[in-house]
């Protein structure tokens, strides 16, 4: 199972992803087995930027393992605004808790704390870099209802500073999945993704319209493209109005396609979509909770 | 360049850089942090005749022998250097430079948005990549022809600490 901290996705490998997703679905199946199990343990929460579900999920998890966990609070609070360095923070709050979990806007910033601590250290979002234990509810989620080989994934919106996507493509390779991305041009993936996959020899296609690809995907993941990328108003409504969904879009889609985001939605996804079969959002946020379960009992040495 | 070319040189002590692409001889001054305000003595050769490159630049520093990570730089905007370390006017050691897994220090990461860039006790490093090099924090690759844009100006090699 893993190992010291979570940096990346692209750090995972199939077994070690297999291995969470199996705990996890045993954790789902009887959360009873592992109830108590790291009772008295302490796990940090180092909210750079808000995220409360991200956190929520985190909190949750720990304390159905038994344990607990502390908050730095909000940034404007704290002595991060006063200019102390990230290396410094993490390296004091190492001294209270026995793991980390770590969300900071700027890419890069995981690998950088995980140098200063010995504890394990889970990536929880990195500015527009990674956040990998998004990733394994999302796989969770797509091996549910499509199973994770043989398939094809279609990963539309924001995906050049969308950290859910980069994150889910790595690790898609490690599995047989066709991967197609849907973007408006300046929103495609970065060129260090796009690297990374090729390295790995993936098969990989690259879209402007959903319609081309629609009929063939097993799994459509969509995220949001956000206003400030953006500089007008204007140009941001025709983009954004393309790549939204609703069933009238789905109509050309095969029936158990599964609809994936990560949340939160604006309006990308339309509401009418929710009551179809297809929709798998919510199922996937839920999901939250027994992976991160999984992963902090695999972090924290459960197995041992 | 031969051992009686670089006596016409006159350096006592320090270092011919040799076979530098041409017109990489801007580039190697600030990998080495000289910009002529630090007092060195220092003669630059560009475009000067070569047999194994067509033309090639020569940089030659009084009193200074390279550091390893600026060594490693170097081997990426000018793969085919070769390094004369002069001391008394001989040469003692001559060496080409090689491309290695990474490079430590120096080069500053164009991704404002790296922590790398924040004012964190760390060293910035990057991996080599066949034609480039990239941030071994935030993921973002520099091809090789833009390595030298982000020479850190600073140019000792350290950030920081
Ligand atoms: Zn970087």
């Amino acid at each position: 199972m893993l190992q010291d901290h979570l940096i990346s996705a692209a750090h995972l490998s199939r077994d070690d992803i297999e291995a969470v997703l199996d705990h996890a679905a045993a954790i789902d199946a009887d959360p009873e087995f592992v109830r108590g199990r790291h009772d008295g343990r302490v796990l940090a929460l180092c909210f750079f930027e808000p995220s409360t579900r991200t956190k929520m999920s985190f909190e949750t998890a720990m304390k159905r393992l038994g344990g607990e966990t502390i908050d730095m609070g909000s940034v404007e609070s704290s002595s991060v605004k006063k200019g102390e360095s990230l290396a410094d923070t993490v390296r004091v709050i190492e001294g209270y808790a026995d793991a980390l979990v770590l969300r900071h806007p700027s890419e890069g910033s995981a690998k950088l704390a995980s140098e200063f601590v010995e504890v394990p250290l889970v990536n929880a979002g990195d500015g527009a870099g990674q956040h990998p234990s998004q990733t394994l509810l999302d796989l969770y989620t797509i091996r549910e209802n499509a199973g994770l080989d043989d398939i094809t994934v279609g990963i539309m919106g924001d995906l050049k500073y969308g950290r859910t996507v980069h994150s889910l493509a790595h690790a898609l390779t490690n599995f047989d999945v066709r991967q197609h991305f849907v973007s408006p041009e300046s929103l495609r993936l970065p060129r260090n993704v796009r690297y990374d996959l090729h390295e790995a020899g993936a098969q990989v296609r690259e879209h402007t319209d959903l319609t081309e690809v629609l009929p063939e995907l097993d799994v459509l993941y969509v995220t949001r493209i956000q206003r400030e990328r953006f500089p007008e108003e204007r140009e941001y409504r025709e983009v954004a109005g393309e790549y939204r969904i609703d069933n009238e879009v789905l109509a050309d889609a095969r029936d158990d396609l599964t609809v994936m985001h990560p949340l939160p939605r604006v309006d990308e996804i339309a509401p009418e979509v929710d009551e179809t079969a297809r929709a798998k959002y919510f199922d996937q946020a839920h999901n939250g909770v027994p992976v991160r379960m999984a992963l902090l009992d695999s972090l924290l040495g459960g197995d041992r | 360049m031969s051992e009686k070319e670089l006596r016409v040189s006159k350096i006592r002590n320090g270092t011919v850089i040799d076979h530098v692409t041409a017109g990489q001889a801007l580039n190697v001054l600030a990998i080495l942090g000289i910009d002529g305000s630090g007092g060195e003595s220092v003669s630059v050769g560009m475009n000067v005749p070569s047999d194994k490159l067509g033309l090639k630049d020569v940089v030659k520093v009084e009193g200074r022998e390279l550091s390893q990570s600026e060594v490693d730089v170097l081997s990426l905007i000018a793969p085919e250097a070769t390094i004369n370390i002069i001391r008394d006017y001989e040469v003692i050691e001559k060496n080409r430079v090689e491309r290695t897994e990474s490079v430590t220090g120096i080069l500053v990461c164009p991704n404002h948005n790296c922590i790398t860039n924040g004012d964190e006790p760390v060293q910035t490093e990057f991996d080599v990549l066949e034609d480039g090099v990239r941030c071994a924090y935030c993921g973002t690759i520099v091809r090789e022809g833009d390595v030298a844009e982000h020479i850190d100006a600073r140019g000792s090699g350290e950030t920081a600490l």
